[in-house]
């Protein structure tokens, strides 16, 4: 079962214009460069993408918001995306904000097959707004529902013809929640190998949830705050 | 004379204890990690995926795959585990983590807190402090006792977007350490010669001060 494909641009064929795409990472860390590089050169439109920050002004999903590819985004962290931020803030952008927690659970139970869920996060706030509220053990809790996406893009360190996936690091963050959850899920790798050469122990997505993977290329790997001691 | 960043990190780190699993938010909670008592041991946990957080690589050796939920660059420590978003907010949800330490806006007298957005200007986003503060068995905020403008961050009523309900369990400002009891804020210790008068006076809900009120050791 071979899956590999040749690049990024073959890895989003078939991808249209409104759709919904999640996105991996944490900041700038374990992003799919290649894939995004390349949604930003299709001119997809009207998008909405699940990712739990939006890169930076000028890398990253950052890239795909200055070109206004993006109709909405569900996020946690807009932190120091300041063209996120504008437009948020003059409407131009539709946002989703969740907590962080419920939306790594929402994305596992999409790729689980679990509706919906209850937590603890956000009651009594504007979060929990409209929401269906039970109390368990004393405490209420929120319905939450699962997420699922017509394409996962996530970022492995290794990976396999078949599609198995090891992340490295804290790279992995919300790559392997969301490698569950799309109907087609690309892969980019660093390093590709044939089945059969990584250890099945350290896999941390095994194949079956990966449609497409291929090898990618000019990793920048940029750091957000490079912080050192002397 | 009312504390520091640093001198508010100092006495978070003396609510530490031997075997902790801790959270530390952005910003001034971040700092606490430079003060832990050398007897004992505590794990710091990042959201984003690791458990034994080291410190800051040396120049030079700076991955930017190991990062911390500030998205610094960090390292490991002997006996780190990476892990995945949803493990990781498994473990915060599931009470596993003993203690979290985060900043804050706004904190009342019944254990609220706003820290996440100013509505029309500041949008920062939840990220994980909202898990964080719905599932952690022990909350303490660290902050500055008033705002840019004076005014007082400990209130009665939060006036910004909410973050949880009844949640902080201890408040740890440049000039006290306050517990949030079933009948509001009470006073345990001012910093170094701070008077009672001036907490009070700077305290936007009434404050319990029961004796002599001592001052912190730093």
């Amino acid at each position: 079962m071979n899956k590999v494909v040749k690049n990024a641009n073959e890895a989003i064929k078939g991808m249209q214009d409104g759709q919904t795409f999640m996105l991996g990472g944490f900041g700038l860390s374990g992003i799919p460069e290649n894939t995004i590089k390349a949604l930003v050169e299709s001119g997809l439109n009207d998008l909405t993408c699940i990712s739990n920050n939006a890169g930076v002004d000028d890398f990253g999903l950052g890239l795909l918001l200055k070109k206004h590819q993006i109709k909405k985004m569900i996020s946690s962290y807009v932190g120091e995306n300041k063209e996120f931020e504008r437009q948020l803030l003059s409407g131009e952008l539709e946002v989703d904000l969740i907590p962080q927690g419920t939306l790594a659970e929402r994305l596992r139970a999409g790729g689980a097959g679990i509706p919906a869920f209850y937590v603890p996060a956000g009651y009594g706030t504007e979060v929990g707004e409209g929401k269906e509220s039970r109390e368990f053990n004393g405490k209420m809790h929120l319905l939450e529902f699962a997420l699922t996406a017509d394409f996962a893009v996530v970022k492995a360190w290794k990976g396999d013809t078949m599609g198995n996936l090891i992340y490295r690091e804290t790279a992995n963050n919300f790559n392997q929640a969301m490698a569950t959850a799309g109907k087609i899920t690309i892969a980019e790798v660093e390093i590709l190998v044939p089945a059969g050469e990584l250890n099945p122990n350290e896999i941390h997505t095994p194949g079956i949830y990966v449609q497409r993977i291929f090898q990618g290329v000019n990793y920048e790997k940029r750091i957000e705050f490079e912080t050192v001691t002397e | 004379m009312s504390l520091d960043k640093n001198g508010i990190a100092k006495r978070i780190a003396q609510e530490l204890k031997d075997g902790y699993y801790v959270n530390l938010g952005i910003g001034i909670p971040t700092l606490v990690a430079n003060y832990v008592p050398e007897n004992i041991e505590v794990v710091l946990q990042s959201e984003n995926g690791l458990l034994g957080i080291g410190p800051f690589p040396k120049k030079g050796e700076a991955d930017p795959d190991l990062i911390n939920a500030g998205k610094q660059t960090v390292t490991t420590i002997p006996g780190s585990s990476f892990f995945d978003s949803s493990l990781s907010f498994a473990m915060i949800r599931g009470g596993h983590v003993d203690l979290t330490v985060l900043g804050a806006f706004e904190v009342t007298d019944k254990g609220d807190i706003s820290s996440w957005k100013i509505p029309g200007k500041m949008v920062k986003g939840m990220g994980g402090a909202m898990d964080l503060v719905a599932a952690a068995k022990n909350i303490i905020v660290a902050t500055t006792h008033t705002d840019r403008n004076g005014e007082p961050k400990l209130k009665t009523k939060c006036d910004l977007p909410l973050t949880g309900i009844n949640c902080v369990k201890t408040i740890v400002t440049d000039l006290a350490v306050i517990e949030v009891t079933d009948k509001g804020f009470k006073l345990l210790e001012r910093a170094p010669g701070v008077s009672v008068e001036e907490i009070v006076e700077k305290t936007g809900a009434p404050l319990i001060v029961e004796g002599d009120i001592p001052e912190m050791k730093l």
